[in-house]
């Protein structure tokens, strides 16, 4: 098949499959803090409150845009463009899987392998910031410039630490493109333990793991580094002028930018998709397991459900997670969806533990996030750097 | 007249394209340079010559088969990195001394 | 598609240029110079040097010009006014600067010898792997006297920006 009409399909998909990923993070986000916070979170719109992404998108297109005068018009619209873009990008370059075969044509799960992929994350997530600055900028509002500038220098300051954090896997990987990254942490120690890079001599490489995940925190605005953008803080920050798509849009930005920052630490520091433990001890039944004990959940339930119809709709999930659950036993789509489960695993962990450190965790003061950037997180990086290629030089 | 390659567009990009790109960016930015008054776009002016050059060295290099061109690149953006971090900071300074970014009235010679 | 490729970035970066140098705006001309240096980026792919393309978006596209952008909506100054040049200047200024890109177009043309164009894919030498090894072993004391620059550009930067503590 030409390469030009393979790419397509695979954009096709992937674009596909992310937008509605993206849609219900946001649903998995309510529901997460909502329990956490001992309440339940939306369940009015569809049944559990599944449909309401949608309600969500149909608001924001109907909204009224309300531009307020003396914005620069130019760069008012450009800048919800820019950072919905550049928080794009990355989705075509990660992996999502390895190599497959499908109704003849051996392709990978991924769009495309650039050679030198992570410094391209790198390079996109810094191009980021413009989204940020110009729209802090061309809102003509005091405290629109305050947030976006500040925002701005967060996101740079923190891009050093997460460098640095990068470099140190890199080091033991001797690859920069993704593919060859996975490929590097494929096997297993004893037979049992994954050679993930988290796992791997001469130095595991927790300490980057944690440098990483904290500076993703922080490039992305989430809690506990989101003061920039918070409500009750600078009035809403760099997106306080903007309404209806332009909003959506940034939303949109900061959540892939979220599912980006997790792709890349499962890739880097998780092993990509390869599974916990080897074939021969049986992982390739664990996502039927999986399902299937979240059927027996639903079923269990709907015996005596806490709502009225829940009675129906229970039943009706359970009867979906079971037909996952047998999907997974048939070896013609399990070359597929095995590593595209374990690798949604991963990164579904990594999002869950943003969700819940959201829910958890108060914010940082805007100089003490500074602070902890400079005079702790760059050092510790810069250390840990020091102490991985030593040890990889003796080695 | 040495004789061009076929010019076509499914074929290869002659190779003194990427000179004559480099040129005309090179001519802007000296555009730039001379004819504007603020002292930020001068400055712009100045990392757009700069560029025009690193096309030219990498150019060059993909012509020689060697990656020499590649590093010394590396190095002018290095520098123009460098450079720029200074160059910010004393406008800064002008600035806060002048109240004002027009080159022109910067000057305090008489005449 | 190598030639497709090349006229369309090259006329991004020759357009985002001029829109440089005429914008009033300091901000609409460094959105530009982004423009410039996201096209040169990819002409440089084109060429093969894939490392020195994602240092370029990295460190030209992603840090500096993020600072003049900063500096630029830190000082706020607004558009500039219009330019009061004699009148020779401004009307004898770009047909020289026509002139000037037509000579060394000729020169590029008439004295450079024939050589095969540019295919991407030809030159294999633009990886990390390959610039990292020759700017370790061959040009490592130039490297390291970068490193050192680069620290007195900070400690300049810190020194000249800072606010007098009374």
């Amino acid at each position: 098949m030409p390469y030009l009409i393979l790419a397509l399909i695979k954009t096709v998909l992937v674009v596909a499959i992310i937008m509605h990923v993206l849609a219900y993070l946001q649903w998995v986000e309510r529901k997460v803090i909502a329990h956490v916070q001992l309440r339940v979170g939306p369940r009015r719109v569809g049944p559990h409150g599944l449909l309401q992404p949608l309600a969500d998108v149909i608001k924001l297109i109907t909204k009224e845009g309300l531009i307020p005068s003396h914005v620069h018009t130019v760069f008012y619209f450009l800048a919800p463009f820019l950072a919905v873009v550049f928080a794009l990008i990355p989705m075509a370059l990660i992996p999502y899987g390895g190599d497959i075969t499908v109704f003849g044509v051996h392709t990978s799960m991924q769009v495309t392998d650039v050679s030198v992929g992570i410094l391209l994350v790198l390079g996109l997530s810094g191009m980021g910031v413009y989204g940020v600055a110009l729209a802090g900028w061309a809102s003509n509002n005091k405290y629109s410039l305050m947030g976006g500038l500040r925002s701005s220098a967060q996101m740079i300051s923190y891009e050093l630490p997460m460098a640095m954090a990068i470099a140190a896997p890199l080091l033991m990987l001797n690859t920069l493109s993704f593919r060859g990254m996975v490929d590097g942490q494929a096997g297993f120690y004893f037979g049992f333990l994954p050679k993930w890079i988290v796992f791997q001599g001469p130095f595991p490489q927790v300490i980057s793991f944690l440098l990483f995940i904290t500076a993703g925190f922080a490039e992305t605005n989430r809690v506990p580094f989101d003061l920039p953008e918070a409500e009750n803080e600078l009035v809403a920050g760099f997106h306080t002028e903007y309404s209806s798509m332009q909003f959506a849009a940034f939303f949109m930005a900061e959540y892939a930018n979220m599912i980006t920052v997790s792709a890349i630490a499962t890739i880097l520091f998780l092993g990509g998709w390869h599974p916990l433990w080897p074939a021969e001890y049986g992982s390739k039944f664990v996502p039927t397991v999986i399902f299937g004990l979240s059927a027996l959940v639903c079923f269990s339930h709907a015996a005596s459900p806490a709502r009225p119809f829940d009675r129906i709709t229970l039943p009706v999930f359970g009867v979906i997670f079971l037909g996952i659950a047998g999907a997974f036993l048939v070896p013609v789509i399990q070359t597929v969806l095995l590593p595209l489960f374990w690798f949604g695993a991963k990164t579904g962990t990594i999002l869950f533990v943003f969700i819940w450190v959201r829910a958890t965790l108060p914010r940082f003061r805007y100089d003490q996030l500074m602070r902890f950037a400079w005079t702790f997180l760059f050092p510790l990086a810069i250390a840990n750097l020091f102490l991985t290629g030593l040890l990889v030089a003796l080695s | 007249m040495p004789p061009m390659p076929q010019l076509s567009l499914s074929g290869v990009v002659p190779f003194n394209w990427y000179l004559i790109l480099s040129v005309i960016l090179f001519a802007l930015g000296v555009a730039g340079f001379l004819f504007r008054r603020n002292i930020i776009t001068v400055f712009m002016s100045i990392e757009l010559m700069l560029n025009a050059v690193n096309l030219t060295f990498i150019a060059f290099s993909y012509k020689m088969g060697q990656n020499d061109g590649h590093i010394f690149s590396f190095f002018v953006m290095v520098v123009a990195a460098a450079e720029a971090a200074v160059g910010l900071a004393i406008i800064l300074t002008v600035f806060k001394n002048r109240q004002t970014l027009e080159i022109d009235e910067v000057s305090s010679l008489n005449n | 598609m190598d030639v497709i490729l090349f006229l369309l970035f090259a006329g991004v970066a020759v357009i985002c240029a001029i829109n440089l140098v005429l914008q009033t705006h300091p901000i609409s001309s460094a959105l530009s110079l982004v423009g410039v240096m996201g096209a040169l980026a990819l002409i440089y792919l084109q060429l093969g040097g894939e490392f020195i393309a994602m240092a370029q978006l990295i460190v030209y596209a992603g840090a500096v010009m993020v600072l003049f952008v900063f500096v630029i909506m830190l000082l706020n100054e607004g558009k500039e006014r219009k330019m009061q040049r004699k009148l020779w200047v401004r009307w004898g200024g770009p047909p020289l600067l026509f002139v000037f890109v037509a000579i060394m177009a000729t020169v590029v043309e008439h004295f450079l010898p024939p050589s095969e164009g540019v295919t991407f894919g030809a030159f294999t030498k633009g990886t990390a792997e390959a610039i990292g090894t020759k700017l370790f072993t061959v040009y490592l004391l130039p490297f390291e006297v970068t490193s050192v620059l680069i620290l007195i550009a900070i400690v300049g930067a810190i020194v000249l920006a800072r606010k007098e503590i009374d």
